[in-house]
This record gives C-alpha cells, structure tokens and sequence, in this order.
C-alpha cells in the first residue's frame, strides 16, 4: 500500500485537522503534557515538596545508577523479573484466549469474556478486599487451609510477608489481571476480521486453525496487536499496585519492591521529589525501547 | 476432504467448539473466582465470614452487610444519594466528552494529513509510558493555578484527555479503508461528514472498549477527590465508600467491604454487558465489503 491516496492531498486538509485535534490538544497539553514536563524538570532538582527547588544537574541519575543499592539489587531485579513474565505472558494469553472466544459462538463467548475481563472491572477494590483473604497467613485464609486439608503443608504460611512467595504471589495476579483492554482490542479486532479472507485461505491451501491465526488472523489485526503489546508492555512496568495493596510500602525486605514502589517510596514517603522523578524518567526510557521494538514488529508496511 | 475454513463467530453450536470450551475452562475457573468470591462474601452473616476453616460459598444469605452499610452512611453529614449523584454527573461527562475528543483526534491522526502528525503520535504514547505517580504534584500545580480546585471541573476535566483511548481509537482509524473515504471526498462529502458518516459507524468496537476504559478510569478514580476537591459535598462515591470501609476497621468491616465492593463492581458489569455487543461486533465490516 506505498501508493499516496487522494486524502493527503486535500486542500485546507491542514487547517482542517488540527479543527479535529484541537480540543482532544488544549486539555492533553494542561492536564498531561504541562506536568510531564515539570516532573522531568524536577528530575534535575533537589525537590522536596517544601523547599524552592534547587537546579542539581545530573546527580538523581548519576545516583540512581551508581549510588541506589536498593535500587540495583531488589528493585530493578524485580521489576525485570515482573515484567518478563506478566508482559509477553499476558500478552499471549490475551491473544491466544481472545482467539479462542472468537472459535465460540455467540452466548459461550459472551459469559466467557465477561469473566475473562472481571479481573480488569474489579482490580482495585478486588485487591484488598479478595487476594489479601485469599492469602492471609494464619490457618483461616482461604490457601492456607486448603492447602493444610489437602496435606501439602502443616503448617501455615505467612504468604505475603515471607520473602520467597512474595514476588511469585504478586506476579500471579499480574498475570491474573492482565485481560485488560488489549484483550477487548484483540478480541473486537479478530470478530471484525472479514470472514471471506477465511474462506479464500482455504482454497489457497491452509490446512488448519494454527495456519490460519498465523497467516490470516495476526497480519490482518496488526494495529490492535500493536495496541495490546503496547498497554502489555506498559502495564508489565507501570504496575505497582499489587505490591504495595499486599504488602505495604516499602514491601517485605524489598521482596517485591518495583520500580513504581521506588518512585512512590520516594516521592511520597521521603518526599524525595527530584529522585523520584529521575527514577519515572528512567523508567520512561526503559518502557520507550520495549514499545519501539513492538512497533517494529508490527509495523504497517 | 477439503480444508473449508474455520468461520470466526460461528452461528451455531459444533462439536469441534467442545476441545476449546475444555482448554479455557479451567482459566476462566480461575479468573471467575474473584467475583463468586465477592458475591459470597457480601452476602455472608457475621458467623459464616469468620468461620474456621473458610468457607467459601454462603450458606445463609443475609443483606447485613448491606444494611450495616447504609446505617454508617447516614450517620454522616451528607446524604449517600449526594455523592450517587456526583459520581453520575463526572463519570457521565467524562465518558462522552472523552469518547468524542478521542474519536476526532484519533480520525486527524489516522487519515487526514498536517504538519506534526508523527510527532504528536509519539508524544501522545511517551505520554501514557509516563508512570501517573510521578505527574501528580505537578498536576496538582497546574490545577490549582487554572483555579478549578474544588469545583466539578476539578474531577472532569482532568480525566478527560486519555492516551490510552486516543491511541485504541486511531488503531482502529487505521483499518478503515482509504478507498471508502476518498469515495466519499469524490461525492462531495466534508471531513466532519466523513468522519460522522464513515468513521465513527465503523469503529463502533472502538468506541464501546474506549467507554468501557473511560468508565473505569473516572468510576475508580479516587485521586480528584483525594487532593483536588475539599469539599465533602463535592466528593465521589468511590472516595466515600473508600473512607468508609478503612475507618470502619472492626470484625465487621470485611462484610461491608465486600458489599461495598459489590455495589460498586455492579455498574461497570452492567455497562460491560451492554457494551460487549458493540466490543464484539461483527457486523462492522458489512459496509466496506
């Protein structure tokens, strides 16, 4: 599709467009850009949210990497740890259960996707009120005691301030809750796929279910796929909630410390400012390189 | 024997459905749990919500909860139907000034052609990989020098731009056909036409997962009230049933969590359900064939 379309060069197309942008641009600007920008001013301050802040160059950077041990040790571990997993994982499940809805007919699916998105529409509330019951570390959580009558342990475990499970517990519900909205974009993007495509392929020669997501159902959705790597990539390192919601902040020994901890734990506990937005800033950075090369991989060409 | 195809959205019921009803059950088993559990739990008298060992299912179901709930909040100063009526009104115009704005942004974005357009997509991406922590005290500076703090605009206009729909929305923009709409440019048509008449029938799967996002972001959102509205009057209903169930901190407070859980889940779950048909349509397609 390298040819230019007649919709490009439309007269007035310019002045019209930015007609279309423009009130989707004021409010973007003052309530998102506007303070993006001063936090990555504040990252080269001293900030502390009483004082003027003071102009410190580099070092909340040079200290973040050189200087953080918390950081270095637990925190950016972690988070790497996190995100290998929740991100492409999430990121398959979605595809692959999405994929599978849409091979149902009309009502299964709908009950199916219903649950499969509950863990979005309650996370949050969900959190407090359910995981932290479920895994409760004496012998009335939910785990514990069935894992006590089942005979796998005889003792209880105190799941979320032990070190070991910590981390693994909170990467569960990451995983558990990771059917957000990439998963509708996958799911609306394989329904209104054109059916006839399907029908053409198999006189072309494909043989079976597999052949047809890879050759016909992927290339044809590629700007949701890239819509749904994006948010996975950003929820698999933006994602500091269940953590602190299980946990507290700072969590355990900095078992399940995440980068998103860090940033809160300073900025709000030790009203670290500048640090803290050196540490979003960087964290930025981290995100951007992911989400470019998913971009690459599903570029239109 | 022929490979025929397998036809995405059957009409009906086959027998090869049944092996990928088998492999996805046990994940929906797991991720159906949490709302069996809230349910459960909302309706569980004191003894059962305590019992040892736990029981998962109510045996005797009971609106305790429920009322202990409603008695807590009347003994507030201000009625509950007050902030039912402030979470309405911010959520309402949230959703549709949202959708709107995203939907006429995101057709400049995809199909019109100006100067600055790659730019504006990437700074509009940078913008949702920016962790919310760390914007919120300059948030806060930029509110309280436009002078809205403790107003209704305080909850909505913050809200309204999201990324995260604009960049769902354009995804969706792209996949129209070019050839539609110079179609329509040939007979005449406007751009504010193309875009009402073409664009938005089109990407109604879009637009019904944007509102399902929008919704969930405001129905949530306690940060507006938590620190850019002082006035109890003019909080939310999240923010309200918040404080109330952590200050309420007692034996009893579990069961009026869970049911204050519960009531504000049901909205969402509603709105998903009337959505879903839209989420799911596969009707969209009909007019470009």
């Amino acid at each position: 599709m390298k040819q230019k379309s007649r919709i490009g060069r439309r007269e007035n197309s310019n002045r019209r467009a930015y007609v279309f942008l423009f009130p989707y641009l004021l409010l973007f600007g003052i309530f998102i850009i506007i303070p993006v920008v001063i936090a990555i001013g504040l990252s080269f301050t001293n900030y502390n949210a009483i004082e003027f802040p003071g102009f410190v160059g580099f070092l909340n950077y040079i200290n973040l990497i050189t200087n953080d041990e918390i950081f270095m040790q637990h925190v950016l571990p972690n988070t790497v740890a996190y995100a290998i997993i929740v991100g492409p994982g999430g990121y398959i499940l979605s595809f692959l259960l999405a994929w599978a809805l849409a091979q149902l007919s009309k009502l299964p699916r709908t009950i199916f996707a219903l649950i499969l998105y509950s863990p979005s529409l309650t996370s949050g509330i969900a959190m407090t009120v359910l995981w932290k019951v479920m895994f409760t570390g004496d012998q009335t959580g939910y785990i514990n005691s069935w894992l006590m009558s089942l005979g796998v342990i005889n003792e209880p475990i105190i799941w979320l301030v032990n070190t070991r499970y910590l981390l693994p517990i909170v990467i569960f519900i990451g995983l558990w809750s990771s059917m957000g909205v990439g998963f509708l974009a996958i799911l609306a993007g394989i329904l209104n796929s054109d059916e006839t495509l399907y029908e053409a392929a198999a006189i072309d020669g494909v043989k079976n279910r597999f052949q047809e997501m890879i050759y016909i159902t992927i290339p044809n959705m590629k700007p949701q796929m890239l819509f749904a790597a994006v948010m996975s990539i950003v929820g698999a390192f933006q994602n500091g909630t269940i953590s602190t919601q299980l946990a507290g902040n700072p969590t355990p020994s900095y078992a399940a410390q995440l980068i998103v901890n860090h940033v809160e734990d300073y900025g709000f506990i030790r009203y670290e400012m500048g640090y803290a937005a050196a540490t979003s800033v960087a964290l930025l950075g981290i995100v951007w390189i992911f989400s470019s090369i998913s971009k690459k991989m599903f570029a239109e060409d | 024997m022929a490979y025929k195809g397998h036809r995405i959205n059957p009409q009906k019921f086959e027998k090869s459905q049944i092996k990928i009803i088998l492999i996805i059950l046990p994940l929906v088993l797991v991720m159906g749990l949490p709302i069996l559990y809230i349910i459960n739990h909302a309706f569980k008298p004191m003894d059962e919500l305590f019992a040892y060992p736990p029981k998962f299912f109510v045996s005797r179901p009971t609106f305790d909860n429920f009322t202990k709930l409603f008695k807590a909040s009347r003994t507030a100063g201000i009625p509950l139907s007050r902030y039912v009526f402030n979470s309405s009104i911010v959520t309402i115009t949230v959703v549709f000034s949202s959708i709107i704005l995203s939907t006429a942004a995101g057709f400049a974005l995809s199909k019109l052609k100006f100067k600055g357009k790659f730019a504006l997509m990437n700074i509009n991406q940078a913008a949702l990989m920016f962790v919310p922590v760390a914007v919120m005290i300059p948030r806060y500076m930029t509110i309280n020098v436009l002078g809205i703090t403790d107003t209704f605009f305080a909850h909505i206009l913050p809200l309204i731009p999201l990324p995260v729909a604009l960049f769902l929305v354009k995804q969706f923009i792209d996949q129209v056909p070019d050839s539609l709409i110079e179609a329509a440019y040939i007979d005449g048509a406007s751009e504010w036409k193309v875009y009402r008449k073409i664009v938005l029938p089109l990407i109604k799967p879009a637009i019904a997962t944007a509102a399902i996002l929008v919704f969930q972001q405001v129905w949530t959102n306690m940060e507006t009230s938590n620190y850019y509205v002082s006035s109890e009057g003019l909080k939310t209903l999240t923010f309200y049933m918040n404080t109330l169930t952590t200050t309420q901190n007692t034996v009893a407070g579990q069961g009026m969590q869970a049911a204050a859980s519960l009531i504000m889940f049901l909205p969402s779950l509603v709105l998903f359900i009337i959505l879903q048909n839209s989420v799911m349509n596969t009707m969209a397609h009909s007019g470009i064939k």
